[in-house]
């Protein structure tokens, strides 16, 4: 099949559901001419023109809420953060507008919005551009929250986050960006809510999440050759969580680690191992879980320390290692 | 004066409004006597909505917290008549009023949301702060000061795509105009011209903040000039008033020539919310915008008998009282039903 990059798979599943809906349109900071601070949506302003490619002033409130008052009265909105840092200036709108309005309004109305934003640490842009927020958004009922690991899952899930009724955050990882994978070239969609098993294994099962998922294959791959088998559980829609397959792969393996890179307290880790405890899978449970997280610290700047704020291959693969021993 | 923007005949017509501009202007021949008449009776409902609201409360039928509008009711009433169906709103915490004034409100439906039943235009989910009627495009009131300023941006440009003439009604107070949102937004609905019409109450108390120490400008209008938009100040206990500078906005946002902003200066008679004991401000302070009390105002240019004046306000009543009767005969809400409505 043929190989797309992470960002181009993302660009070609915009262009597509904006070729097949018109309500479908992109607003954010220097998503036109620009085509995106990551290139996500180079040459769509071109294509659809600025009234459907809609660069906006350093506004983030102003974009979250103009996403939220479109999808309320019938369009499609998918707004852009440029750096999930900035998602912090439009938490009012997310958290108090976007997911409560539903319910709030007795089920009377929708709102169809999917908001993108690239995560992560690994650019050495130091700690007001490398945040992992994406728990903060799992921790609020009526926001559907979306992580993909591979080129694949991210054109898959955003044409699904495009069709969904719900307002989605859409969590891209900027060191994924240029990352490799077959993409089918029709337009195709990834069910929300649905874990994928990226590897099968028998020893440990690690449940990992976007750049994670990566390292965790390779950290797999290395310990396949001292005879350690590593099942790489990718959940992909963090909320809502599909956690069966996480419970019958920790059944079968009897022990669980969890990869993130978001900070260790109250992230996203402790909401899988939690769903673990809870469910038939903690009988089989032959070792502690363990949580290998961003430490918590502010990502620094220096290259060294920002490396070992966050989890890597030889982390992943030293942790598991000793969880299997 | 300084500081008018475009569009200045408009913000010129209008003086500034005091305690003791009591100047009204004549009733707009397109109203007709039966028009003017409705709408009396409209601010009288939502008075009399209030007024039921603020007793059922002290009774303890109805909980939680509430923001009486009562004594602004021509702004929310002058307002929404210079829209039309189909048109949206965006509406504030302190919003009965203006939720009562739009098209196909029901009474009933919105008591019963006071009193949390599931006949209630949000299922007794929403109470007080978020009732809205989306078939209605009324697009809800909302909780958070000026939170539905951002989303007037995406009304606005969703009606622009859509290509249709709608325009969207955006009220807040002044407390709301003293937030990133409201810059946010205005100046966005200026860049794309959209058509919104930004029309900021100003009851002069953001909670107990009064509005002479939360702006170092005279009018909260001043402030469009910085939008490049036009900025009108009213008398917002005058209805015709505010229907009159609201029509001019609602022109100019249908004609795509963009927002503007309209300050309607008015005066809440109770206190922010049903906690608040009115330490920022003195009995005769009150006395005085009583005294100018819209509705009155307002029988006056109709030049009602008083007898008449009490029957149209007995008629309102009727209403309310019949209101009361709906909701209370109304079911709860089912707990088995708490996760409806969460996801679509």
């Amino acid at each position: 099949m043929r190989e797309l990059t992470y960002v181009e798979a993302i660009r070609e599943g915009l262009n597509q559901a904006m070729a097949a809906d018109p309500r479908v349109f992109l607003i954010g900071e220097d998503v036109g001419v620009y085509g995106g601070a990551f290139g996500a949506s180079a040459g769509l302003h071109q294509q659809y023109g600025a009234g459907r490619v809609v660069d906006t002033p350093i506004s983030e409130a102003g974009i979250a809420g103009a996403c939220v008052g479109a999808a309320l009265t019938g369009m499609r909105p998918v707004g852009e953060i440029q750096f999930m840092d900035f998602i912090t200036i439009s938490m009012e709108q997310l958290v108090l507008q976007a997911a409560k309005i539903r319910y709030m309004f007795g089920g009377k109305a929708t709102v169809p919005m999917v908001l993108r934003t690239p995560g992560g640490s690994g650019t050495g842009a130091a700690a007001q551009h490398s945040e992992s927020l994406e728990n903060w958004f799992v921790h609020i009922p009526g926001l559907k929250v979306v992580m993909p690991s591979t080129p694949y899952d991210a054109k898959g899930l955003l044409l699904a986050a495009i069709d969904d009724d719900n307002p989605v955050i859409f969590v891209e990882h900027k060191l994924l960006y240029k990352t490799k994978g077959p993409v089918p070239e029709e337009p195709y969609r990834l069910p929300l809510g649905q874990t994928d098993v990226k590897r099968v294994g028998k020893h440990l099962t690690v449940v990992a999440t976007s750049i994670m998922v990566p390292r965790a294959l390779q950290a797999a791959e290395q310990l396949a050759a001292e005879g350690i088998e590593l099942e790489v559980v990718d959940p992909r829609t963090l909320s809502p969580l599909d956690e069966g397959p996480i419970v019958q792969s920790v059944i079968k393996t009897g022990r669980l680690m969890v990869v993130h890179e978001a900070h260790k307290n109250g992230g996203f880790g402790g909401e899988i191992v939690g769903r673990v405890a809870e469910s038939e899978a903690f009988d089989y449970l032959e070792a502690p879980v363990k949580r290998l997280c961003g430490l918590d610290v502010p990502i620094p700047y220096n290259r060294t320390l920002e490396a070992a704020a966050v989890p890597q291959v030889a982390d992943i693969v030293r942790e598991a290692r000793a969880l299997v021993k | 004066m300084a500081t008018r923007t475009k569009n200045t005949a408009t913000a010129n017509r209008q003086p500034r409004a005091t305690a003791s501009a009591v100047r009204t202007a004549a009733i707009p021949t397109e109203w007709g006597q039966t028009g003017a008449i409705e709408r009396l009776r409209k601010m009288m409902v939502i008075r009399a909505f209030e007024e039921k609201a603020e007793e059922l409360f002290s009774l303890g039928r109805v909980h939680g917290t509430m923001h009486l509008s009562i004594g602004q009711e021509a702004s929310a009433v002058g307002a929404a008549s210079a829209l039309r169906e189909g048109d949206y709103l965006l509406n504030t915490h302190r919003g009965h009023g203006h939720c009562l004034a739009w098209f196909g409100s029901e009474v009933q439906l919105m008591m019963a949301e006071f009193m949390g039943k599931e006949t209630g235009y949000c299922r007794g989910r929403g109470g007080s702060m978020h009732i809205a009627n989306v078939d209605a495009n009324n697009l809800g009131a909302n909780g958070i000061v000026a939170g539905g300023l951002p989303i007037s941006v995406g009304v606005g440009l969703s009606i622009k795509q859509r290509g249709t003439d709608q325009v969207c009604l955006t009220v807040f107070g002044d407390g709301g105009a003293n937030t990133g949102a409201f810059h946010e937004a205005l100046n966005m609905a200026s860049i794309w011209q959209l058509p919104v019409v930004y029309l900021c109450e100003n009851n002069q108390y953001a909670m107990s903040m009064p509005m002479k120490k939360a702006f170092n400008i005279p009018r909260v209008a001043d402030r469009a000039l910085g939008y490049g938009i036009p900025g009108v100040t009213v008398d917002g206990n005058d209805i015709v008033a505010v229907y009159r500078a609201m029509q001019d906005a609602v022109a100019r946002a249908r004609a795509g020539e963009g927002p503007t902003l309209v300050e309607s200066v008015t005066y809440r008679w109770r206190g922010h919310s049903k906690s608040d004991k009115q330490a920022y401000r003195t009995r005769d302070e009150v006395k005085e915008w009583q005294a100018q009390d819209p509705i009155r105002r307002f029988g006056r240019v109709l030049k009602l008998a008083e007898a008449e004046f009490d029957a149209h306000r007995a008629w309102a009543d009727q209403r309310i009282n019949e209101a009361v009767t709906f909701s209370e005969a109304s079911a709860e809400p089912k707990i088995e039903q708490i996760l409806e409505g969460i996801y679509a």
